[in-house]
């Protein structure tokens, strides 16, 4: 009950930080030069006046941002984010057609990355200084240092190109026919491993470094060396006592993480032709796609959000000294 | 091996197969193994081509917006009347007979029978009149000036469409094809918004090839039109069209085998070397001459610095186009001898003002014209935007600012996003050097009036005059084009129209852009002519 209230009372002081973020979004975008009917009218090659004019007029640009702020305000209210004009369709289906995509890849990297970056991290720790500790030290630092896109191009000449063991990009084979949904899936994760591992490995470095610190900060406490003093077995203490209490900094960032979704797989998503959200986003800035960037800009914060308040959840159950307050 | 038709493919529409595309499934296979054993290769029907592009189309209909994806796709479903041949000459499409009346003021085509659009209903002049009147003329951001100068079209049957014009023009026959001028379905769009109207997504068309789906952000795939009017095409069942929005992936996916095409410089200008040298790889460069496209140095006239005309042949001289031309572009590129290319042979003329590389030639210049060099050596400064249409645009910025120092002058680059840079140089005028490409198009007509007409500059309006340039001689020139009904003489026109610019040096000509296109070796029958690019993919079919 206490949670239940905590939680209503987070999402109602959520609703003025949307609506702020949507008209600052909304001023931001109209204070860059150039808008779709630029953008339009520049592919074509040529254009005329009324063409220009006409393209102005049907997407709404002709009339004063006040109108266009509070038309957008008014429709918003009704859940229409609105009407991309550049994909021809309304901003919602784009979102939710592009979503699915985005989440898989994301949650498959992140999961990648706290499995391994955990696991790196904890035997880093155990002997500070070791070989084992300066190699995660030296490998999570190359992998951190590594351009993402690099790394996936490189990735794409080794195993598509060169050994052809996995396709180039793509989230499913262009064409097939896929006889069920095993196949179906089966050729998802084929077109899933290079995309997912290379966004993971950015991660992974992120996850080893912040678990080696907080398990070097907590092993040497008193509650841990009373753990060891009472005999329990080397494996629990780590798990159980010191490892409880490092993993709050990991689930802050991977509650960051998973609100980043816009951002953290744009260049991910570009290299390997990848349908998802964050591609759209990168698209719709540079085609000045205002209605598409406000719904994405509008979906991202209240995602952003609702990790906040997930987090905020899950610290409460890790750490019993966390309380709730709305 | 001759092409098979419809009627003798081995599947039918069921997928199942008959006995009698069974036997003739048996017969082409031995034949193709017989062939294969005497090391000929042999050209099959069916098939599916996965070609690369970028950026994904936001409609099919070309009217509406003629970006590089869309001109490629919509030709595959929607066609002209007319279209060109190998040496630039018009040939029938929809429309199989074609003539002007003496008086040049009524041209009648006689359309093709027995054409059905991809729903079953026949075609008839009654779409070509909708077309022309409602989309063509109201909508096309080019027809809207191409087709201004025709008044009505006189349908008297079902064959025969009559276009009224209110006085003689060579361009608007130049401007019948499926990209310029799209036939679209009336039974479909009479009545209804065009711009928003369904079917310009799920576009219905007579084309080889029919609309099958879209999947945003991943691909777009085509069946073949079993209905088609030109017997035996097309030869591939279908065509996917896979978004790749990074230039090296597309590298990536023509080695590995997974596209077997991708236009447009699809891939980074780097790498054509080695996809030269790949044994499974063309790499093509003609089919792109239509768009006739010259890279250009525009010089801001509102500068008083710039305004000096000695200053503008001072950059001439300053900046190096062979090796512009061999560096930065790999040799992909050619030195422009004015604002129009050489491959538009009918218009081009080499008989201009030239203007070599001498930078000694451009310091003395720019001393006379009272900009001596200061005690570091430099002039003046002033600002240098590129056209962000891709890397090697930024990188050619930076090669004439290297030039541009050489000689005096102080090039600072800026950089922008395609919205803002054509905001800053169309709109606001905010510039003092903008270099691009620019197109003519088919036809100079099309192309050069935008670029040199003195009442050409329109605030806001991209492509056009923003150099403020304006010679009564050169408007009188263009206009003079526009109206001649003499092939040769309006040649001469634009000749002469060529030497002008050269004198004046509004723009400074670079080089002449030329496109190229990668396929696979096993592929064949892509569309070469001028207008290749723009064409439908019916005659590409697989070698085994």
């Amino acid at each position: 009950m206490r949670v239940g209230l905590y939680i209503l009372k987070r999402l109602a002081q959520a609703v003025p930080v949307v609506l702020a973020i949507v008209a600052v979004n909304f001023i931001l975008l109209k204070l860059i030069p150039g808008d779709l009917a630029d953008v339009i009218a520049g592919e074509g090659g040529s254009a005329t006046p009324e063409y220009v004019a006409m393209l102005k007029q049907q997407f709404g640009l002709d009339q004063p941002d006040y109108v266009q702020f509070y038309r957008y305000l008014v429709s918003m209210l009704s859940l229409n984010l609105g009407y991309s004009f550049r994909y021809n369709m309304s901003v919602l289906t784009l979102i939710w057609d592009r979503l699915p995509a985005t989440l898989l890849l994301l949650l498959t990297s992140i999961g990648i990355a706290l499995a391994l970056g955990v696991v790196a991290g904890v035997t880093a720790s155990r002997k500070r200084g070791g070989i084992v500790d300066q190699g995660v030290t030296l490998f999570s630092s190359l992998i951190f240092a590594m351009p993402t896109f690099w790394v996936g191009l490189l990735a794409i000449v080794l195993f598509s190109v060169h050994l052809r063991w996995l396709p180039v990009g793509g989230m499913t084979t262009t064409g097939a026919i896929h006889p069920g949904p095993f196949a179906l899936l089966g050729d998802i994760a084929r077109h899933l491993v290079l995309p997912a591992t290379t966004l993971a490995l950015s991660y992974v470095a992120l996850y080893a470094r912040m678990t080696r610190s907080a398990m070097l900060e907590v092993q040497d406490l008193d509650y841990v060396r009373t753990a060891r003093a009472k005999g329990v077995p080397q494996r629990l203490v780590v798990f159980r006592h010191a490892l409880r209490n490092a993993i709050l900094p990991i689930v802050t960032l991977t509650g960051l993480q998973l609100g980043s979704i816009l951002g953290g797989s744009i260049v991910i998503e570009t290299v390997y032709s990848w349908p998802g959200l964050g591609r759209l986003a990168f698209e719709a800035v540079g085609a000045r796609d205002v209605n598409l960037l406000l719904g994405l800009f509008f979906f991202s914060s209240v995602l952003v959000i609702l990790m906040n308040l997930v987090v905020d959840l899950v610290y409460a159950a890790l750490d019993p000294r966390i309380e709730l307050e709305g | 091996m001759p092409p098979q038709n419809d009627r003798s493919r081995s599947r039918g529409r069921s997928g199942v197969l008959s006995r009698r595309g069974l036997l003739l499934t048996g017969l082409a296979a031995s034949a193709a193994a017989t062939l294969r054993s005497g090391g000929i290769a042999a050209k099959v029907s069916g098939g599916t081509l996965q070609a690369a592009i970028w950026p994904a189309p936001s409609t099919f209909l070309t009217a509406v917006d003629v970006n590089s994806s869309v001109t490629l796709v919509a030709p595959n479903i929607i066609e002209g009347l007319l279209a060109y041949g190998d040496g630039m000459e018009l040939r029938p499409s929809l429309a199989e007979h074609w003539a002007a009346s003496p008086d040049g003021l009524s041209i009648t085509f006689k359309l093709r029978p027995n054409v059905r659009w991809h729903d079953g209903k026949p075609f008839t002049s009654r779409d070509v009149k909708y077309s022309l009147l409602e989309v063509w003329k109201k909508i096309h951001p080019r027809g809207r000036s191409v087709f201004a100068v025709v008044d009505a079209v006189e349908t008297p049957d079902d064959h025969t469409a009559i276009f009224k014009l209110s006085r003689p023009s060579l361009v608007v026959s130049h401007a019948l094809t499926a990209v310029e001028a799209p036939v679209l379905p009336a039974h479909l769009y009479e009545g209804k918004d065009v711009l928003t109207n369904p079917h310009n997504l799920q576009p219905v068309g007579t084309g080889a090839f029919r609309f099958r789906q879209l999947r945003q952000g991943e691909f777009l795939e085509l069946e073949r039109n079993s209905d088609y009017w030109d017997e035996g095409r097309p030869y591939l069942d279908r065509i996917v069209f896979r978004f790749l929005p990074d230039a090296a992936t597309r590298s990536a996916a023509l080695e590995a085998g997974e596209v077997q095409f991708a236009p447009w410089s699809p891939v980074p200008i780097a790498d054509v070397a080695r996809l030269k040298d790949n044994a499974s790889l063309i790499v093509e460069r003609r089919g792109y001459q239509w768009e006739a496209a010259y890279f250009r140095a525009e010089f801001n006239l509102r500068n008083p610095i710039l305004a000096d005309v000695r200053v503008r042949r001072a950059f001439a001289h300053a900046i190096n186009r062979e090796g512009l031309a061999d560096t930065v572009w790999y040799g992909l590129v050619k030195p422009a001898t004015g604002p129009v290319v050489s491959t538009s042979q009918r218009y081009y003329t080499a008989d201009v003002p030239r203007y070599a590389f001498d930078p000694a030639a451009a310091k003395s210049l720019l001393d006379e014209a009272g900009h001596k060099a200061g005690a570091s050596g430099q002039r003046f400064s002033l600002n240098l935007l590129f056209q962000p249409l891709n890397d090697n645009f930024r990188v050619t910025a930076e090669y004439i600012k290297q030039n541009l120092r050489a000689v005096g002058i102080d090039a600072k680059i800026v950089a922008t996003d395609m919205a803002g840079y054509i905001r800053r140089v169309f709109a606001e005028y905010d510039f003092d050097v903008n270099i691009g490409q620019m197109a003519n198009f088919l036809d100079p007509e099309i192309g050069m009036p935008r670029q040199f007409l003195s009442n050409a500059a329109t605030k806001g309006i991209p492509w056009v005059n923003a150099s403020g340039y304006g010679n009564p001689e050169v408007d009188a020139l263009i206009q003079a084009a526009r109206v001649e009904p003499d092939e040769a003489r309006r040649a001469d026109l634009f000749k002469q129209l060529q030497r002008r610019i050269q004198t004046d040096l509004p723009v400074l000509p670079l080089f002449e852009l030329g496109h190229f296109s990668v396929h696979g070796k096993a592929v064949t029958g892509f569309n070469t002519s001028p207008d290749g690019v723009t064409t439908s993919l019916k005659n590409v079919r697989f070698s085994t």
